[in-house]
């Protein structure tokens, strides 16, 4: 997070709360802060962070890979995330698999998979996927275990494909 | 409306003399700040559910209060095409009963699952008036997940009431009948008809509902219940109307006797009676209705006997109060002590006081027997009587501090009175002819006494007109001053009679979001697109077909024949909150579906000419919802057309890449 982008934030936010504090008495300030056009739902000078948002900041990779995992990840696949994301680079919906661990961190994709509504709220790249697929990923609810298997699985369709 | 008729006689006089009197103007009866009591905010929420029957709509409807938003109608008795109720091969069997599937009842009074006399918000009961039964849903998923059929019973309107733990679920009848056989003179009342009352009892785990036994009691009409509380916890009351046993013109003749009674049973000393191998075991026939949650799939059974006991067995069991003028709501108060008549035809209130009838019984200060159950004294129980409340009481509920609130149908008001001194202390007008009312826990140990909704019979000029048939009226009065103050009028769906209120809180954070996929027992699930598939047996077509944003799979179906029998089995993939997906396909003359996120639904479809049928998702769902669409080809029967399916490049006559 940009310090320009915190500083945005923590704005907004101090403005709000005294608005709400004021009970609508409202001072000028505030009311010029308000008057303004209605910014779009799409952060227009996102921050940079290749990890993405969420509380995945270090995704421990396993070499060899894990065979157990990969398994697990592949019928999470099967259920919640075939329908829309090929195992090659086809896009259906979603973009096709293939090379998703070269484009991303783990810890991006595990963000992704978990907290897709934050993601889309903050991440760049989240939000320039949204502009192409123009289908918010629904948040499948996987659980970190799960996620982790995947990811695994992904490792595994970027390895035998290549 | 349907006490209306009843009225007509000394209404007719009464309306007249109040129409001439000059009613309150809304602007004079709404002071202060209602409109910052009743405002939530965009954004935030109410502070009670407002569980509200739905009376000739067999419903139940959720508001939110203060703000009187309806949140949701929650289809229990009758079908409702825009979910699948009653549709859906999932829920038809909830509907099932002895004399088949119905698709409509008549849904009256309500009440929230009890633990210590508190209501503790997991299940809901509600009775179907016309063909009786009772339904339980679930509190966490606002859905209806038992349906009870009541043998030996007609017209369930003393139903459902519990005891302080849930213990009993009771369901007593308004029409009596003859039990077994019902081929005999009308004439023959007095000899053949029993009212009977039925004690269900509830599982306390699960929630589950059996009738445990039920009480034969003479004919009359029972008209509404309540059980004890502390002190009182082992007793059930019951009003009762026609206790003269007419069997035609009740509307004179049934008001011939001053007093008919209120029925003081001991149920306590019945189940110990029960317990010990008494009863009778009857053969006759009901039905049985559940709804499994994990295989998603209600299953309809017939139960073929319930066990009978005749009140003559029933010594030192069963007493009779007299009561004036027909009563209708028969309330207990939160301490227990207390039982309020409310006689529809009377102009005083009478309270009876718990410990001067327990003293009563014990002394044997009866005045004499009705069909050998002993009727007290009038005077020996009585605690008070509240004068010149009004005309035409129905029912009162509770705020927890003292004081009772009644409904004054035919002056049209409610009226606030102090239980100990029997003064009345306030009252306010109600737009039109209230009939029930509702304090949230108004009915229970604790009520949380902030609010009383009037549920108002007739509506007339209170909304922009729309034609001759108006929405049913509801008022909000903040009660947690001195007086009583309307600060709302909220039109409401169907026609309400009795409602519970409940504190958010209780309820609000164990509503379930959606349903874990990997726990998606049916038996029809498609566990994954891959699984997507057209099975034929005969002329049978399951279609394992998976919706997620933004598509159905499979979306080209070739290879069905007129007459055949599809069933379109729709799996939900998705797994997040609020992202339901709807199907429906042309010319079905069924419904749609609504299909929650985890979930698997059945839609049968038998088409009845050649043709191409589009089938498309209707819950708006995304972007691309317009996008979520597909085909259906049906040919003549006899054809040779090969069944074909797919979606994308494994769509029928699409070459893979």
């Amino acid at each position: 997070m940009s310090t320009k982008h915190i500083l945005t934030t923590t704005f907004v936010l101090a403005t709000s709360f005294l608005v709400y504090s004021c009970g609508g008495e409202g001072d000028k300030k505030e009311e010029t802060t308000t008057a303004e056009a209605p910014a779009s739902m799409v952060e227009e000078e996102p921050a940079a962070n290749d990890k993405g948002y969420g509380k995945f900041q270090n995704v421990e990779l396993t070499n060899p890979l894990d065979e157990g995992m990969i398994a697990a990840g592949k019928k999470v696949y099967d259920v919640k995330c075939g329908a829309c994301h090929k195992l090659n680079d086809e896009k259906l919906v979603g973009p096709g698999w293939l090379g998703v661990t070269e484009r991303r961190k783990p810890e991006w994709i595990m963000n992704f998979v978990t907290n897709v509504d934050e993601m889309l709220e903050k991440d760049p790249e989240a939000q320039a996927m949204l502009e192409v697929c123009m289908v918010r990923m629904p948040n499948q609810n996987l659980s970190d275990e799960e996620a982790r298997s995947v990811l695994e699985f992904m490792r595994q369709n970027d390895m035998q494909k290549q | 409306m349907k006490k209306l008729l009843m009225y007509t006689v000394l209404g007719a006089g009464a309306l007249a003399t109040l129409q001439g009197c000059k009613m309150k103007s809304t602007e004079s009866v709404v002071t202060g700040n209602a409109a910052a009591k009743t405002y939530v905010a965009p954004g935030q929420y109410d502070e009670f559910y407002n569980f509200v029957s739905g009376g000739f709509n067999g419903q139940v409807s959720v508001y939110g209060l203060p703000s009187g938003r309806l949140l949701k109608i929650i289809p229990v008795f009758s079908v409702f095409p825009e979910n699948g109720y009653g549709y859906s091969e999932e829920t038809k069997p909830m509907l099932n009963t002895t004399a088949g599937n119905i698709p409509w009842d008549d849904q009256h009074h309500l009440t929230i699952s009890l633990t210590n006399g508190e209501q503790d918000g997991r299940w809901l009961f509600a009775n179907a008036n016309n063909t009786p039964r009772v339904a339980r849903i679930d509190l966490t998923s606002f859905k209806t997940v038992e349906i009870l059929q009541l043998p030996n019973s007609a017209g369930n309107h003393s139903s459902p009431y519990l005891t302080e733990n849930t213990e009993y679920v009771i369901a007593g009848t308004r029409f009596s009948v003859p039990l077994g056989e019902g081929d005999v003179p009308i004439s023959s009342f007095k000899e053949n008809f029993k009212s009977t009352v039925s004690f269900i009892s509830i599982d306390k785990e699960h929630g589950n509902m059996n009738i445990a036994f039920q009480v034969v009691l003479p004919g009359m009409d029972l008209d509404l219940s309540r059980g004890g509380k502390g002190p009182s916890h082992d007793w059930f009351f019951f009003s009762t109307y026609n206790t003269e046993q007419a069997h035609t013109l009740l509307e004179v003749q049934a008001s011939e006797k001053d007093k008919d009674f209120i029925v003081a049973m001991n149920w306590k000393k019945i189940e110990e009676y029960v317990k010990s191998g008494k009863g009778k075991k009857v053969n006759v026939e009901y039905a049985h209705n559940h709804f499994n949650e994990e295989t998603q799939h209600a299953e309809s059974k017939i139960e073929n006997e319930v066990l009978v006991l005749d009140h003559s067995e029933l010594k030192d069991m069963i007493y009779m109060i007299p009561c004036p003028k027909s009563p209708h709501g028969c309330d207990v108060d939160p301490t227990g002590q207390y039982i309020v008549g409310s006689g529809k035809l009377a102009a005083l209130i009478p309270v009876f006081s718990f410990d001067k009838l327990t003293k009563a019984i014990a002394a044997k200060d009866f005045e004499g027997e009705y069909y050998g159950i002993p009727v007290m004294k009038y005077e020996s129980v009585l605690h008070g009587e509240v004068k010149k409340p009004g005309l035409g009481p129905l029912h009162t509920e509770f705020d927890g501090k003292g004081f009772g609130y009644t409904s004054m149908f035919l002056s049209s008001e409610i009226v606030k009175w102090n239980i100990e001194t029997l003064e009345v202390v306030d009252r306010v007008p109600t737009y039109y002819s209230i009939g029930h009312l509702c304090i949230p826990g108004g009915d229970t140990k604790k009520p949380w006494g902030k609010y009383v909704i009037a549920y108002n019979k007739i509506t007339k000029d209170r909304y922009l007109p729309t034609g001759p048939e108006l929405a049913q009226a509801a008022q909000l009065y903040d009660i947690s001053g001195d007086k009583m103050e309307l600060i709302l009028d909220y039109p409401t769906v169907g026609e309400p009679h009795y409602a519970q209120g409940i504190s958010a809180s209780v309820i609000k954070d164990k509503s379930v979001k959606l349903y874990d996929i990997a726990k998606n027992k049916h038996k029809y699930v498609t566990m994954g697109e891959k699984e997507a598939k057209v099975v034929r047996t005969g002329n049978r077509v399951d279609v394992y077909m998976t919706a997620i944003r933004s598509h159905l799979a499979p979306d080209n179906i070739e290879g069905v024949y007129v007459g055949d029998e599809v069933y379109f089995h729709v799996t939900n993939l998705e797994q997040d909150w609020d992202i339901p997906h709807g199907f429906a396909i042309k010319n079905n003359p069924n419904a749609e579906l609504l299909i929650m996120p985890g979930e698997t639904v059945t839609l049968k479809f038998v088409p009845q000419k050649p043709g191409m049928y589009p089938f498309y998702c209707t819950d708006f769902c995304s972007a691309l919802h317009q996008e979520m669409q597909g085909y259906l080809r049906v040919s003549p029967k006899g054809s040779n057309v090969p069944l074909k399916f797919g979606i994308g490049e494994t769509a029928p006559g699409v070459a893979a890449k």
